[in-house]
């Protein structure tokens, strides 16, 4: 059967939806399966945003926007920047990482546009169809990229995402710059912490689990799951509900 | 998120746009689609939603069927968008409540050979814009002050007519020049076409006149440091001889011009006595001009790989000096190289006719086939006898060289975050409906920055851009986008600061209680702050998480 991939595409105001009109007034030609959502910079667009999608059945998205030092608002492109990346690397937990791009297009650029848009279509084609667009997608999967929504949209990764620009290349507060590589393992640790904790959280959402059922499922070692749990009940997450034989069972406390 | 106990009644109305978006997808399939989406309560297609016709039928749907959402699937919103605002704000409804599908830029003209797929995506397109529009909610927009006061950058023609007009109309005009003398290119000319006026002498006149206004500062060797602020208040510092000055504008005029290739930049023409036009006009200006066989090649780094476009200019101004020389030395011997001729309406194209009669001789070439400039003659390919090779005699070759931007372009560019064009003249708002704006309010373009302009064009651009710019001026207020970012839960700040550094426009500050506040004018909307606010306190109207979520969904179906 013919694959007629699902393509979203971020696309800000001022270059990249200027570049794809462009395209348009010149009669480029691209195939038909992109969706352009406008954004006035492509700074806005949320690393939540991504796995929204992705939730919904969509192939792969793109996300576009001005040339680094043409950016309309000054620097969003720089934080769009960072937020992709950040997007990228949880990805990569699922193997998902080649379903996003980002690129710079100019509101002169239509030509680039199409072809841009035109790579990525193919690109996505050979991908395949997202594993989560089918009527009965594997659950396992399902909360996995749910549990990487709610890591993109809880503080921890988005205050260090947040931050990252000022920390790499004006200094913390006591003036100390950190270097980029430094910064991108720190970023690692913290990705996958918040990546197991929230899939925990879900888990336990679901139905109260002990440290050793919790490991079975998430396939890591029980140390590091009860780690994770004294960290949840530390911020109000996590209870202990009851103990079953020698175990303690957790059930999820609290709001989402 | 719905008006308080009001239900939402969204109106469709889908754009023929002619044959444009009707010749290639299934309108009528596309509004009896419309129609079976969630709140929407009224569709139908129109031939032209845009005209007078279009957007009285509006105006009766929403009365008639009490729309309070409404979405127009045509063009873009970059260029369509402030129309229909207008339009149903005529009625009474927030211009906020409207979102647009665009089923023509992005989706018919690119899918032309794709009529199913095409009209496929646009319902995918309408779809999503029901999942916004559903979610709009309406805002004001946002008054600020007007300093009745332009600056004009580049006191050349362009920047000397565009102060002058600003001047007769009453307001305060800054003029920067960034060399020591206002005059620019024309400084440099001889005669002028079509009035064979002296080039000096038509500039002396315009630069007295300013000069002795009371109303404007002339500021040369000046040289833009910084520029901040706004439409009605833009300050700019600007570096004069070794000082600071400090001034603020309502608005921006960029003037800067361009600048003539050097003839030794142009490879494929290199030699002995090569050089460009305006070094022929400073020789015929100087009386120092002696050639007897003059060959011009036009075209000469113009319309090649490297510089692809046309430099507009650079016909008329061989075919205006080629009769300069033969009324100076009527023994020389002018030919004309080319590749096409343009001379565009009747007066140029008498020029050309004299030319002919004046025996000015005219030979073909094709780029595939460029001329050899040898020491003492040309060898030419002429087009027109098949490719025959001809040598002309020569002591001088005039290559018509074409404008190009100046190398200080794109630091401007960026000073007032508008784009360039990919040969880096400045890129318009819209080249047919906003020639002279950009998208950055009170900042506009004229002459030779946007592209090659001969006097009378850069002239007429001139007095577009100033009387755009007095549109502003005129006013005591300008009102400005109203959606700009908020605080959605001040119980869900934490006081990181994250967004007060993040925003490059300091819109984000902490307030006397210690409290994050927006400063609404300062704001520019991009929205940055709430994609990165940890807590999600912060959000930007008009484009909330809540709204780009929902079109998501309406995507990837629920």
């Amino acid at each position: 059967m013919n694959f007629e991939p699902k393509i979203l595409g971020f696309l800000c105001n001022w270059c990249s939806y200027a570049g794809a009109d462009l395209a348009g007034v010149s009669r480029m030609q691209y195939p038909p399966n992109i969706r352009i959502l406008r954004v006035m910079c492509s700074g806005r667009v949320d690393p939540e945003f991504f796995f929204e999608g992705f939730l919904k059945g969509i192939d792969g998205i793109i996300l576009t926007g001005c040339h680094l030092g043409d950016c309309h608002y000054l620097e969003g492109n720089y934080e769009a920047m960072m937020k992709f990346d950040l997007v990228k690397r949880l990805l990569s937990l699922i193997n998902f990482e080649n379903r996003v791009r980002l690129e710079w297009v100019s509101a002169s650029e239509g030509k680039r546009f199409a072809e841009i848009v035109t790579d990525f279509t193919n690109h996505i084609k050979e991908q395949g169809p997202s594993p989560t667009r089918t009527d009965n997608p594997d659950p396992v999967l399902v909360e996995k990229l749910k549990a990487l929504k709610n890591a993109a949209g809880d503080q921890r990764l988005r205050a260090l995402v947040g931050r990252e620009r000022k920390i790499t290349e004006q200094g913390n507060v006591y003036g100390e710059v950190i270097s980029k590589e430094k910064f991108d393992e720190l970023l690692n640790l913290a990705i996958k912490d918040e990546f197991e904790r929230h899939w925990i959280l879900l888990m336990l959402q679901k139905e109260p689990k002990s440290v050793k059922g919790i490991a079975k499922e998430l396939k890591i070692d029980s140390s590091e799951v009860l780690k994770h749990i004294v960290s949840l009940r530390n911020q109000n997450l996590v209870a202990l509900e009851r103990i079953e034989g020698l175990s303690p069972i957790y059930v999820r406390i609290g709001e989402n | 998120m719905k008006m308080e106990g009001e239900e939402v009644r969204i109106g469709i109305f889908v754009c023929h746009c002619g044959s444009n978006i009707g010749g290639v997808m299934d309108c009528k399939a596309l509004v009896k689609y419309a129609s079976t989406l969630p709140d929407v309560v009224y569709t139908e297609d129109n031939l032209y939603t845009c005209s007078e016709v279009g957007l009285n039928q509006i105006k009766d749907a929403i009365k008639e069927h009490n729309l309070n959402r409404v979405i127009v699937a045509s063009c873009t919103p970059r260029t369509h968008e402030s129309l229909f605002r207008d339009t149903i704000q005529e009625v009474g409804l927030n211009p906020y409540l409207f979102e647009m599908a665009n089923i023509r830029d992005q989706c018919s003209w690119v899918h032309m050979k794709d009529k199913e797929k095409a009209t496929e995506k646009a319902k995918d397109l309408l779809r999503m814009a029901v999942g916004k529009a559903k979610m709009l909610e309406p805002l004001e927009k946002i008054k600020v002050g007007v300093t009745p006061a332009a600056a004009v950058i580049g006191g050349g023609i362009a920047g000397i007519t565009a102060a002058t007009n600003l001047l007769h109309q009453g307001f305060n005009v800054f003029l920067l020049e960034k060399t020591n003398q206002l005059g620019g290119i024309i400084n440099r000319l001889y005669k002028l076409y079509p009035s064979n006026e002296l080039g000096t002498e038509f500039i002396q006149k315009k630069i007295e006149y300013i000069q002795n206004h009371p109303n404007i500062e002339v500021l040369t060797n000046a040289t833009i440091k910084s520029v901040y602020g706004f439409v009605g208040e833009y300050d700019l510092e600007v570096e004069v001889n070794n000082s600071t000055k400090k001034l603020r504008a309502g608005t921006i005029i960029i003037a800067t011009g361009a600048q003539v290739l050097d003839a030794q930049y142009v490879q494929e023409f290199k030699g002995e006595n090569v050089i460009n036009q305006a070094d022929l006009e400073l020789q015929l200006k100087n009386k120092t001009f002696d050639a007897k066989n003059v060959v011009m090649v036009q075209c000469a780094g113009a319309r090649i790989d490297e510089r692809p476009y046309c430099s507009n200019i650079c016909c008329m101004t061989a075919l205006k000096n080629a009769l300069l020389i033969k009324e100076q030395s009527p023994d020389s011997h002018v030919t004309i190289l080319y590749r096409d001729v343009q001379t565009l309406g009747t007066k140029y194209e008498e020029t050309y006719q004299k030319a002919r009669e004046s025996r000015i001789l005219f030979v073909k070439y094709s780029p595939e086939k460029n001329p050899i400039v040898e020491n003492d003659h040309v060898k030419v390919y002429s087009e027109l006898s098949g490719g025959k090779e001809i040598s002309i005699p020569r002591d001088l070759i005039v290559l018509s060289t074409p404008l190009v931007a100046n190398p200080d372009s794109k630091e401007l560019a960026q000073f007032f975050k508008v784009p360039l064009e990919e040969n880096q003249f400045f890129l318009e708002a819209h080249v047919k409906l906003r020639p002279v704006d950009f998208a950055t309010d009170g900042v506009y373009v004229c002459g030779c920055t946007k592209w090659p302009a001969d006097i009378p064009e850069t002239i007429s651009q001139a007095y577009a851009a100033s009387s755009r710019a007095s549109t502003v001026l005129s006013h005591e207020t300008f009102e400005v986008e109203g959606s700009t970012a908020k605080i959605l839960d001040k119980s869900k700040c934490v006081g990181c600061e994250i967004c007060i550094k993040i925003c490059p426009f300091g819109a984000i500050i902490k307030n006397e209680e210690d409290e994050v506040d927006i400063i609404q004018v300062l704001c520019h909307g991009c929205g940055t702050c709430g994609a990165t606010c940890p807590h999600k306190a912060i959000t930007v109207s008009h484009f909330t998480t809540e709204q780009i979520i929902s079109q998501i969904h309406s995507f990837g179906g629920d």
